[in-house]
C-alpha cells in the first residue's frame, strides 16, 4: 500500500497535487506532506502547480508553515502556486493568519487553472 | 443535562501520543453533542496547544511529560496543558501577521486560538496554557476584506 500523501494529475503543462488527508494535522505526516511538495519543485523542476484542498478538513498551523515555503520555493523558481478547492473552515485559518493576501487562494480547479 | 466529563491524563512529549488525548477530548465533545464547529475549533486549539507544549516547552525530551486536564460540560470546555520546561512570556511572541513576519513558516499557533477560543490564559511561567471554548460560541469573527 502505498503511503503517499498527495496524488498528482498533471493537467497541459500544470501538475495538480491533491491532498489525500482529511487532516493534516501531525507532525510526521506535515514532514511526509512538505516532502512530497517540495520535490515537485525541487527534484521534478516542476513550476506551475496547482494545490487541491477538497479533501482537507482539517490543518494546523504546521501545516500552514509547509504551505508558505512552498510557495517561496515556487515562486523563488519562477513558477505559481495556487490553492484551490479549500473548505469553508480551513479558509477561516487562512484569513485570520491573513495568509489570503500572501498565498494565491481560488475557489476551484477551473478558476486555479485560470491564473497560469 | 447531563453532568460534566473529565479527563486527566500525563503524555510523554511524543505528538503521536497528543493525538490520542486530542481524540479523546473530542470523543467527549460529541457525547455532549457539540456542533462540528466547535469541533474544529477545539481540534484545533488542542493540536496547537499540545504540539507547542511538546515541541517548545518540553523541546521533545521523552522524559518531561505533558499534563492535560479538561474539562467537558452541556455549556462549555476547559482545557488546561502544562509542560515541564523552561517557559516563555506570551508577550514577546511576534505578531505573524506583521509584514515582517507574515512569510516565516512558524509561530501563528498563538493566534489562531486565540481566535477560536473564548478564553486564553498563561500561566507558571508561560508552561501551562489554560483555554476555554463556550458551547455555539460566534468565534472566529472573520473580517473579509
Amino acid at each position: 500500500m502505498s503511503d503517499q500523501r498527495i496524488d498528482i494529475e498533471e493537467i497541459g503543462e500544470v501538475t495538480v497535487a491533491r491532498f489525500l488527508d482529511k487532516k493534516i494535522l501531525d507532525e510526521a505526516n506535515i514532514d511526509k506532506i512538505g516532502s512530497e511538495l517540495f520535490g515537485l519543485v525541487e527534484q521534478d523542476g516542476r513550476k506551475n502547480i496547482i494545490l487541491d484542498f477538497s479533501l482537507v478538513e482539517y490543518l494546523s498551523s504546521a501545516a500552514l508553515g509547509k504551505l508558505i515555503t512552498m510557495h517561496k520555493k515556487v515562486a523563488h523558481a519562477g513558477g505559481t502556486c495556487a490553492l484551490c478547492n479549500i473548505q469553508k473552515d480551513i479558509l477561516d485559518v487562512f484569513k485570520i493568519t491573513q495568509l489570503h493576501k500572501v498565498l494565491t487562494l481560488c475557489t476551484d480547479l477551473d478558476d486555479a487553472l485560470g491564473k497560469f | 443535562m447531563s453532568d460534566p466529563s473529565v479527563l486527566s491524563v500525563q503524555i510523554p512529549s511524543d505528538t503521536s501520543e497528543g493525538l490520542v488525548v486530542q481524540e479523546q477530548i473530542i470523543s467527549l465533545m460529541e457525547q455532549h453533542e457539540y456542533s462540528m464547529r466547535d469541533v474544529f475549533a477545539m481540534r484545533l486549539s488542542l493540536e496547537e496547544a499540545i504540539t507547542n507544549a511538546i515541541r517548545h516547552g518540553n523541546r521533545g525530551d521523552r522524559d518531561k511529560q505533558v499534563t492535560i486536564n479538561a474539562t467537558v460540560s452541556d455549556e462549555k470546555l476547559r482545557v488546561e496543558v502544562e509542560d515541564e520546561g523552561e517557559g516563555f512570556d506570551p508577550d514577546d511572541v511576534p505578531d505573524p501577521t506583521s509584514a515582517e513576519f507574515i512569510e516565516r513558516p512558524s509561530g501563528r499557533g498563538l493566534m489562531l486560538m486565540r481566535a477560536y477560543l473564548n478564553f486564553v490564559e498563561y500561566s507558571n511561567g508561560g508552561r501551562r496554557i489554560t483555554m476555554e471554548r463556550e458551547r455555539n460560541s460566534e468565534l472566529p469573527i472573520i473580517e473579509d476584506d
